[in-house]
């Protein structure tokens, strides 16, 4: 839902990086974004296309790469893949535990790289 | 013809806000002020909360709060109507409130050497919890009529906040809510989060609540 705001800050980032590496146009943007967020790809690429008329990003494509929610238990240490739908239902493979969990990642929000010319 | 180049950015976005939101806790740290980030739906209780809070603690703590509610003063007037200094930020049609704004609502109040600020954050379980506010204490309201699945639907609120309080427990008897499997849902995200189950209309397990609160001021001083 807060598309618009993390989309300006890609924005500011890769303008930067374009400054400080000396580019015209950036040709795509890899993000690494956890599956926890629930941001919608067709929303970011709409915004950014709106965001970056006149700038060097202006026609870029975002390529956006989902980070798998893992989980450790804290009582065996086993980490666990897991689905968003799932998560309120996880059940430790290792122990069978299924209250104590912490989130190893699937909330991060992550430029990777970006190809320029 | 230019040759395409790989740029390796490697930053993450939301560093800028991350950083001012320690900054921030360090800067109220020396003061003693304890800044409290208030998430929940629309319509779950958020300023009935406050007007409940307030009238437990305010002899004993000076305390203010800041109303990011979308561009209207109803939640503003009435946190005032109990003499307490309320700042209503403009946040338009914004979907959660950063570090930025909250500063913004710091700057402008007036009351000086508080000990509590609480924040009534924009009404939504989604991205308020993506934004650090520079809070020490996150805490959100679930009311009953919301449903008991909403862990699971929202498990990123629920796994950061500090204590969760269960709101329109009034309400129990008209819903099919139930809330040991909230309890069990919500403690398989955040294992150690504080819950709370109250009904700001009848005003039950509003006390526990405060002297939660009132236990975290005297351990944040403390600290
Ligand atoms: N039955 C019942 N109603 C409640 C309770 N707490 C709040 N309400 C009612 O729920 C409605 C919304 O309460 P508010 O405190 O305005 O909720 P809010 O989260 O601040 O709402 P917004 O700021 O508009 O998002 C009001 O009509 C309150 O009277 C409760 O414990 N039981
Ligand atoms: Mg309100
Ligand atoms: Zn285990």
């Amino acid at each position: 839902m807060h598309e618009l705001a993390v989309t300006e800050k890609i924005l500011d980032i890769v303008v930067k990086h374009a400054r400080m590496n000396r580019v015209n146009k950036i040709r795509s943007i890899t993000l690494k974004i956890g599956e926890m967020s629930d941001i919608e790809n067709e929303w970011i690429q709409h915004y950014f296309d709106y965001l970056s008329k006149n700038t060097v990003a202006e026609g870029t494509v975002l390529k956006i790469e989902k980070t798998p929610i893992v989980l450790k238990c804290n009582q065996c240490q086993r980490t666990i893949e897991i689905s968003k739908a799932k998560l309120g239902e996880v059940v430790c493979p290792g122990c069978s535990g299924r209250k104590d969990f912490s989130i190893v990642s699937g909330r991060e929000y992550f430029i990777k790289e970006m190809e320029a010319e | 013809m230019d040759a395409i180049k790989l740029i390796e950015v490697k930053e993450d976005i939301l560093a800028d806000n991350d950083a001012a939101a320690r900054e921030l806790r360090l800067k109220l740290k020396s003061q003693n002020t304890l800044l409290i980030n208030l998430m929940a739906s629309p319509g779950a209780g958020k300023t009935s909360l406050l007007l409940q809070t307030i009238g437990e603690l305010k002899n004993a703590f000076r305390m203010a709060v800041i109303e990011a509610d979308i561009d209207s003063t109803v939640d503003a007037e009435k946190i005032a109507a109990t003499g307490i200094e309320s700042i209503q930020l403009r946040t338009g049609g914004f979907c959660h409130l950063d570090v930025a704004m909250v500063k913004k609502g710091l700057e402008a109040i007036d009351t000086p050497s508080l000990d509590i600020i609480i924040i009534e954050n924009v009404g939504n379980l989604v991205c308020p919890a993506e934004f650090d506010t520079g809070a020490e204490i996150d805490v959100m309201i679930l009311s009953v009529p919301e449903g008991d699945d909403k862990p699971l639907k929202y498990p990123l609120m629920f796994s950061k906040c500090h204590a969760l309080l269960v709101n329109k427990t009034d309400l129990m008897p008209y819903t099919d809510f139930n809330m040991a499997l909230l309890h069990e849902r919500v403690r398989k995200l955040n294992p150690d989060i504080h819950i709370f189950e109250i009904s700001c209309k009848t005003g039950e397990g509003i006390i526990a609540w405060t002297d939660w609160l009132k236990q975290s001021v005297e351990d944040f001083v403390k600290n």
